[in-house]
């Protein structure tokens, strides 16, 4: 088609190509979530609402920058399209600096997400890293609004440092609601740092659950869930119950493009969500 | 029992205009620079004569011999995949109208075309990219619509190039699986084709056509050709499970040793048939008014292909090398039922230092063994 051919409200006829075309969709608010972190809230151009499991991502475009895979980050109501985007590229820089009305290209969601039917009437352990809470508020949304379907649920947090907590109201509504055990620790502490400083990992020892009854899900640098799933296992989590979202780069999100392979898996299509059993052989291995 | 005919020289002439009096353009190898390479011909007249190669790791070299042969050159650079599985593809476009953009899909282009001299590992790449973009899921558009369109005069291979090992990846050298005619070329007495017939497409095609039944003696002459190809392969693959020996030895040292030699120069998988990696650009013009993304080929051995915020997942070459090889001959059975190699040889022949992932294959089996 011609650009010349480009009328508004052009309407296409769907078929399998057309997931890797953008639907436009606008910045409906977006707020600042530390020094280089951004939270922008999403809504497509046609008003049609998009059904998404917690761990899914969509691709976002900026128009003549580029298309970056992000994690929903999740919502109360569950189906509000909430993308929390840290500063660490061109497209993530440029979604950053979109405001309230600009239009991006959206395509999604993709991807498998968190086992949240495996979870049920298991006690749940999220253990999260920096911006790796963004996916897991997701499945802390889904857990919430479906609470007695739970046992004990339990949020470790590990962020650099305190001004890098993500989601500081929410989180602080979460404690209050004592619906959930919220454990948090810094790297670095500042004076008026209250809480624990140190890495994540240190939190799991004190952590309480019933082993042979717990699911695990991780989200962090790899290395961080590298230590974390380990540290599971130790305190006698199975592997198979233990998930992690992985990252790789992701280009075409359909499993065509090759790009995100970890091992045998396309991870925008198999992932980005699998279980430790899965992973533990292929996260041994460097530069896999 | 498939049916064996005969066409003589002319009568291949005449079924190449056939297929065009059909609306397929026919592409066929060339000579160009020394190189057989595919491209769009008018006639038979076009394709080489006489022309045979010779194949090395890191090696190619036509020459001329005093045969009337048309297909005793093995496979050059040039794959199939280009004309299916396009090198560069737009995949949309966008426009700004005062405050709002619109977004179209770019509608793949139609291209009916009849691929000459085919050859028997191509047929098996064609089948092993059919899996991975259109029986694995989602299904590309762009590559299906000239996939079903494509009419594949397939030909059997009559002599074995220095690089090949199509035979120990059970992928040649006599053509089989999903071709529409295939050929073998007989030199002598008389120069003719063993012709067989494997779609109602190609029937129709070979209907139209002055053909007539082979003889036992033709079709006895036809098999020692094949036979005596499938004798002298160049080079082999382990007899072994190649898929659990490299995903058993993803930490092997010898990774290492391949790198020394690897320049990361992304060749074996631009030649390769059966690689399907892509990437995608967006490009707008000045005013950032005009928007589209091309999506093009791309190689696991570019930098930028694992590039995660904070650098490459995959920096170092031996865990680029390891990415292409084990995916090649061991993930891609995990992801699509069968190894993505069908033992063309090009990624040895095209390798500027002559890596042969053969041999490569055979050191860290020797060594389990040892």
């Amino acid at each position: 088609m011609s650009i010349t051919a480009i009328h508004k409200h052009n309407v296409i006829d769907m078929h399998d190509m057309q997931q890797l075309v953008p639907k436009l969709a606008r910045v409906k608010s977006c707020f600042s979530d530390g020094p280089d972190v951004s939270t922008i809230e999403v809504e497509m151009a046609d008003g049609a609402p998009v059904d998404y499991a917690p761990g899914q991502f969509n691709m976002l475009t900026v128009f003549g920058v580029g298309e970056a895979a992000i994690s929903i980050s999740g919502a109360p109501d569950g189906s509000r399209l909430i993308h929390t985007i840290r500063d660490v590229g061109a497209v993530s820089q440029a979604l950053m600096r979109l405001k309230p009305g600009d239009q991006l290209g959206l395509r999604g969601p993709f991807g498998v997400g968190w086992p949240v039917r495996a979870a049920q009437s298991k006690d749940v352990l999220i253990v999260a890293g920096g911006l790796g809470l963004a996916p897991l508020r997701s499945v802390l949304y889904h857990i919430l609004a479906h609470r007695v379907q739970f046992g004990v649920v339990t949020l470790l947090y590990g962020a650099r440092r305190p001004a890098d907590i993500l989601y500081q109201s929410e989180i602080a509504n979460w404690r209050e609601s004592c619906e959930i055990n919220v454990v948090m620790t810094v790297d670095h502490a500042d004076v008026e740092w209250p809480g624990r400083v140190g890495v994540v990992t240190q939190l799991i020892d004190q952590a309480e659950f019933q082993s042979q009854n717990t699911l695990a899900m991780i989200c962090g640098p790899e290395v961080m869930m590298r230590f974390v799933a380990s540290a599971l296992v130790d305190r006698e989590i199975d592997a198979e119950n233990i998930f992690l979202s992985m990252e790789r780069n992701m280009k075409c999100a359909i499993g065509h493009c090759g790009h995100c392979q970890f091992g045998p898996n396309f991870l925008c299509r198999d992932g980005p969500v699998l279980s430790y059993k899965k992973l533990r052989p292929l996260l041994k291995v460097k530069e896999l | 029992m498939t049916v064996i005919n005969v066409l003589a020289l002319d009568d291949l002439q005449i079924l190449l205009e056939n297929l065009q009096e059909d609306g397929y353009a026919l592409i066929a190898p060339q000579l160009q620079d020394g190189v057989i390479i595919y491209d769009q011909v008018e006639g038979l007249e076009a394709l080489p004569r006489g022309v045979n190669d010779i194949q090395t790791p890191g090696g190619y070299q036509t020459h001329k011999t005093k045969e009337p042969s048309l297909f005793h050159y093995v496979v050059g650079p040039h794959s199939w995949k280009k004309f299916l599985h396009l090198p560069k593809l737009q995949l949309w476009q966008a426009k700004k109208f005062s405050d709002e953009i619109c977004i179209a899909s770019s509608e793949p282009a139609s291209f009916k075309a009849a691929f000459i001299g085919v050859r028997a590992g191509e047929v098996k790449a064609i089948a092993l990219q059919d899996k991975v973009l259109i029986n694995s899921g989602v299904v590309d558009e762009a590559y299906k619509i000239r996939r079903d369109k494509a009419f594949i005069l397939a030909v059997d291979c009559a002599r074995a190039g220095g690089s090949c090992f199509c035979v120990s990846m059970q992928s040649g050298p006599s053509v089989e699986g999903n071709y529409d005619l295939a050929l073998t070329e007989i030199l002598t007495p008389n120069h003719i084709f063993l012709v067989r017939s494997n779609s109602e497409v190609g029937e129709k095609i070979l209907k139209k056509t002055p053909h007539r039944p082979a003889t036992a003696e033709e079709i006895r002459i036809g098999q020692e050709i094949v036979a005596r190809t499938a004798a002298n392969m160049g080079r082999a693959m382990p007899d072994t499970n190649i898929a659990n020996l490299l995903s058993q030895n993803l930490q092997h040292p010898h990774w290492d040793a391949i790198a020394s030699r690897c320049l990361s120069c992304a060749n074996c998988t631009m030649v390769c048939p059966t690689c399907f990696c892509t990437t995608v650009e967006d490009v707008s013009d000045l005013k950032m008014e005009e928007f589209s993304r091309e999506r093009r080929w791309d190689s696991c051995f570019n930098l930028d292909f694992s590039y995660l915020h904070g650098g490459a997942a995959r920096s170092s070459v031996a865990a680029r090398y390891r990415q292409w090889m084990t995916h090649k001959l061991s993930s891609w059975v995990d992801q699509f039922g069968s190894s993505g190699c069908v033992g063309c040889g090009r990624c040895i022949t095209w390798c500027p230092v002559g890596i042969d992932l053969t041999q490569e294959t055979q050191a860290i089996y020797d060594d389990q063994l040892g």
